[in-house]
């Protein structure tokens, strides 16, 4: 198994490429190259807003000593990879030199949508994804009395809160009826709302962008919506999603769809080319999952299943159910299995809603068979593995409910409110519990 | 490669500046320290007992106003926005003012009272201590000592920022809770208690009267004039002394198997208390680095041999004064200690040698180390000295060194360069305790959520104990550790709802996540 000759290069040091390389050193001798354009040290890009918001420095974000690497003989190499020859098995970075490998990794991850809008390329108009973004955020808002923030997702709603911290006021620009519409149920995203606006975030729902207006320097100093407003701002924030990084691989041979086109195994068409994380593209559903996912826990089970694939034991991705997690301001998001905006036919829905407004889940079972089909949680935290558990062995979603106090993962002395909500399903779905509670 | 990591935060973020509200409590707070200032230059107030007491409520009213002003208008949650801008939390100007002005006031106490107008010899208190003359008096019948102006300073500040905690976790019960718990046992068991005790009782000799101040944290317990404080101190003293014993004997070793070391060190802890309180804009400043832990174990193991053998030396020159009449022999009490000791060693190598760790063989290693110690001092001592140096000797050294200098001035003086635990940390020997019980014979873990951290680092950043929790959290391994207070700010502040502090079966505190897939044995160092 320990194939010590042979050269694995990793493109990309984010979560996934990183796992892969650490994960092949605790299996196996070979030597290992990770490359990466934006950052010496693999970082945590999770954390990004609390290096802005001041809960901690840059340092912080990186989960391993810098003398980790070298102890553990991983290579690290900062430099962009321009060209990938397959033929030669040979890659050329920036500063000109050929490195060749055996086996090549591509885990370039995701950079942030721009779709064309007038004025997106304006001074003071940036995505939020490098921590060169970051930097020049930093830059940016030093002067900056209003921003708008495009995109009621994830990362929109994260620099709403990073700009906020520092006193800034900010329009949030949400395209869908809903904040994160097309994720959250709509109690769900009622609920984010209400707490975006006790935040003084401006929440503008239903709202396109439609330009980005200049001043003489060439910075942006206004945007104009879809409602036919113009507002005034120093800084806009392009937050309306991400797409694989992979313009360099354009003539390789190496096959592209909306990202790497892998198999099951992760590999790409060409032999020894391996595609993981964000810029991964499965050919074969899995399944309810998107073909691109970009969310860390996925590039986190990448890289570990690509290192066995290397260290000589091929294993198929296999990620299990599905979960994430989010944080809206203070309002905490976990979901397990799958729970849809819109419920599908074979679904049935029940919610349950604090009455300050804070706390609230969503279970979904199957209409007929009543297994468990997922859950999403705000401001109350379930333990994975129970869910886990639950949805690997089709539980029904009574036996959910009967054991919602193991599934609690809120820390000790916390108010409690399985009796509240099992009250309410039984009363609105009564025919499900049984006499014993199984 | 470059090896130093520019901060994205020292870009220069705008200033944090403090709202009207704010600004006129921290006048008010100040006005209050004012009055101590001016007393300690010797000022005379007339109606000393109205200025003593209006300055302590202005002190506290200043605290309490900050706090709402502060947290009050905005939406529960976590508050750690420009923790690493604002000159006070982070190593800026106003650290390094509070920390040096924090450390001299250390170095007065302990080594020149007389400057803060402490009396000497009889003759009447000045300055500081005589203006908290009308205090003590009514609190405990005599006049101040520079102790009491401590005890009043340090409850004043447990139960003032104890309420600034409240207000910036009131979100979360546990913190609440465990917030009201310190408080109360500040208060009411370290200072009032002791001190209405004192003036029920005003002819017994002194001896500790805060039951909760266990040795060896209380290093003077087993001293000579301590003990014949509590032998000569009637039903008192001999409570004292017996629910001294059964602390660290069997109540400490029940709570500890059943809550973890937190029950002490966050709960009850007034060395805690202060940490968890005044200490808390400090806590990110503990140093994570792995180096720091290799050095917390050498350092924390020494102060625990020290102490020990401190304790024995000193209790083996006791029993050898005829004058005093006690129950055992010098034999008796060593061959003791020494059967006492290896049984407990016994017992973990045989029930426990798996699961030892590098903190827990320190702590082995340790007690073996004085189990040697004790068969040397019995065996190479004469009457008075033990190992050739007076017995005294040895206690004073350890009050010098770690009762004053490491407990006191970097423990408090360092707060806001090293972090708010330096003390709990790197020296504290009743946590070196406590801690080889948690990692061995415990049912307290901090449980990590499955697959859900996102490496963030959250919980490392704010672990004030210097845990890289974040290296436990994203391998889905739950976090049990020696040094660990329970404090469950890395809970808090997670924001994924990745870690609980729990207590359960013994057996699956070391289980991984059966979630994600890292969870064979490899070993991948650093
Ligand atoms: C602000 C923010 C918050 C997020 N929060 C969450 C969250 O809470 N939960 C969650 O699940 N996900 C979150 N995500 C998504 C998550 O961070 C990504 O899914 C994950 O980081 C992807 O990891 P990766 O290894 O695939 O790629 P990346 O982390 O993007 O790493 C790829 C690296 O490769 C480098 N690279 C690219 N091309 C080249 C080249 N040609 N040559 C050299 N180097 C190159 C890039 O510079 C980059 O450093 C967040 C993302 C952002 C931006
Ligand atoms: S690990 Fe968590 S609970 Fe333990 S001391 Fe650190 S922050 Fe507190
Ligand atoms: S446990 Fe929570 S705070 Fe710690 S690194 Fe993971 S996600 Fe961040």
């Amino acid at each position: 198994m320990n194939k010590i000759n042979e050269h694995i290069i990793i493109i990309g040091n984010g979560i996934s490429g990183i796992t892969a390389a650490r994960e092949v050193r605790k299996q196996g001798g070979q030597a290992i190259t990770v490359i990466s354009a934006e950052t010496d040290y693999f970082f945590s890009r999770t954390a990004l807003m609390y290096v802005y918001m001041g809960h901690m420095k840059f340092e912080h974000t990186q989960p391993y000593e810098n003398f980790f690497w070298q102890k553990n003989n991983i290579q690290l190499i900062k430099a962009l990879v321009q060209k990938v020859d397959t033929a030669s098995k040979k890659i050329q970075l920036d500063r000109g030199d050929w490195l060749a490998y055996d086996k090549l990794v591509i885990a370039t991850g995701s950079r942030p949508n721009k779709f064309g809008w007038p004025g997106q390329d304006l001074k003071g108009v940036m995505g939020m994804y490098s921590k060169q973004d970051l930097e020049y955020l930093e830059q940016s808002t030093k002067n900056c009395k209003r921003a708008v923030i495009v995109g009621g997702g994830l990362i929109g709603i994260e620099m709403a809160e990073m700009l906020h911290s520092r006193k800034i006021a900010v329009t949030l620009l949400v395209r869908e009826a809903g904040f994160w519409g097309n994720i959250l149920p709509p109690s769900e995203s009622a609920m984010i709302g209400r707490h975006i606006k006790e935040h003084h975030i401006d929440l503008r729902l239903s709202t396109g962008l439609i330009e980005i207006l200049s001043d003489r320097d060439g910075s942006a100093r206004a945007v104009v919506t879809d409602k036919g407003e113009t507002i005034d701002c120093q800084v806009v924030g392009l937050a309306a999603g991400v797409t694989p990084n992979i313009d360099f691989l354009k003539g390789s041979g190496i096959e592209l769809g909306k990202g790497v086109k892998v198999n099951r195994y992760l590999e790409t068409n060409i032999e020894n080319v391996y595609a993981i994380g964000d810029c991964a593209e499965q050919q074969e559903a899995i399944d309810l999952r998107k073909p691109v996912e970009a969310v860390w826990y996925t590039g986190r089970i990448m890289g570990e299943t690509l290192a066995r694939t290397l260290c000589g034991k091929r294993t198929a991705y296999d990620p299990g159910p599905w979960f994430n997690s989010a944080k809206f301001f203070d309002i905490e998001y976990q979901t397990y299995g799958w729970v849809w905006a819109k419920p599908r036919e074979y679904e049935n829905q029940f919610y349950w809603e604090h009455p300050k407004g804070k706390k609230a889940i969503r279970i979904s079972y199957h209409k007929e068979t009543k297994a468990f089909l997922g859950i999403n949680c705000l401001g109350i935290r379930m333990r994975h593995e129970f869910f886990d558990t639950v949805l690997n062995n089709q539980l029904s979603v009574d036996n959910v409910i009967s054991n919602l106090k193991k599934a609690n993962f809120d820390p000790e002395l916390f108010t409690t409110y399985e009796k509240e909500i099992k009250t309410a399903f039984e009363k609105d779905h009564s025919n499900l519990i049984p006499t014993n509670n199984g | 490669m470059d090896k130093k990591i520019i901060s994205l935060s020292l870009a220069n973020p705008e200033p944090v500046n403090m709202n009207g509200v704010q600004k006129l409590s921290v006048g008010i707070g100040f006005a209050g320290l004012f009055i101590f200032v001016l007393a300690l230059l010797n000022i005379n107030f007339p109606y000393k007992a109205g200025w003593l007491y209006g300055s302590i409520v202005f002190i506290l009213a200043g605290i309490i106003i900050y706090s709402i002003s502060t947290y009050k208008k905005l939406p529960e949650g976590i508050q750690n926005n420009g923790v690493y801008f604002k000159s006070i939390s982070s190593k800026g100007l106003w650290g390094w003012v509070t920390g040096i002005v924090l450390t001299a006031l250390y170095i007065f106490l302990y080594w020149y009272p007389e400057y803060l107008g402490m009396g000497k010899d009889g003759t009447a208190n000045k300055g500081l201590v005589g203006f908290f003359d009308p205090l003590s008096y009514f609190l405990n019948g005599h006049a101040a000592t520079q102790w009491f102006v401590y005890g009043t300073l340090y409850t004043m500040a447990i139960v003032g920022f104890g309420y600034k905690f409240i207000l910036k976790y009131r979100h979360n019960k546990y913190q609440l809770v465990r917030t009201i718990s310190v408080m109360f046992f500040q208060l009411g068991f370290a200072f009032l208690i002791p001190e209405i005790l004192a003036k029920l009782n005003p002819t017994l000799p002194y001896f500790s009267k805060d039951i909760k101040n266990m040795w060896p944290l209380n290093y003077y317990f087993f001293e000579d004039w301590h003990l014949k404080g509590m032998l000569g101190g009637g039903n008192l003293g001999m409570f004292m002394l017996l629910f001294g014993l059964a602390m660290i004997f069997i109540i400490s070793p029940i709570l500890t198997y059943f809550y973890g070391k937190r029950w002490y060190c966050s709960w009850v802890c007034g060395c805690g208390g202060l940490a968890e309180t005044a200490g808390d804009p400090f806590r990110h400043l503990s140093t994570k680095k792995l180096g720091a832990w290799k050095f917390e174990r050498w350092c924390i193991h020494f102060v625990l041999v020290f102490i020990v053998l401190t304790t024995i030396a000193v209790l083996y020159t006791f029993l050898g004064d005829p004058a005093n009449k006690v129950l055992i022999t010098r034999n008796q009490f060593t061959l003791g200690v020494i059967i006492f000791l290896s049984v407990v060693i016994a017992a973990i190598f045989i029930f426990r040698r798996k699961q030892l760790d590098t903190d827990s063989k320190f702590t082995l290693a340790s007690l073996g180390i004085i189990v040697v110690g004790v068969i040397l001092i019995n065996f190479l001592s004469g009457q008075n000295n033990i190992l050739f140096i007076d017995s005294y000797q040895f206690r004073s050294w350890y009050g010098f060194a770690i009762g004053s200098a490491f407990s006191g001035v970097i423990g408090v003086g360092f707060y806001p360069l090293m972090g708010s635990r330096v003390w709990c940390r790197f020296g504290c020997p009743m946590a070196a305790i406590l801690g080889l019980q948690q990692k061995l014979f415990s049912r307290f873990r901090i449980t990590t959520n499955g697959g859900q951290c996102i490496s963030c680092g959250n919980c490392s950043t704010y672990c004030e104990m210097g845990i890289d929790v974040r290296a436990y959290a994203q391998k889905g391994e739950n976090i049990v550790r020696s040094s660990c207070v329970g404090c469950g700010i890395c809970a808090a502040v997670c924001p994924r709802g990745v870690l609980k502090l729990e207590n359960g079966d013994e057996k699956s505190r070391f289980d991984y996540s059966p979630i994600l897939i890292e969870k064979d044995n490899i070993k991948v160092s650093g």
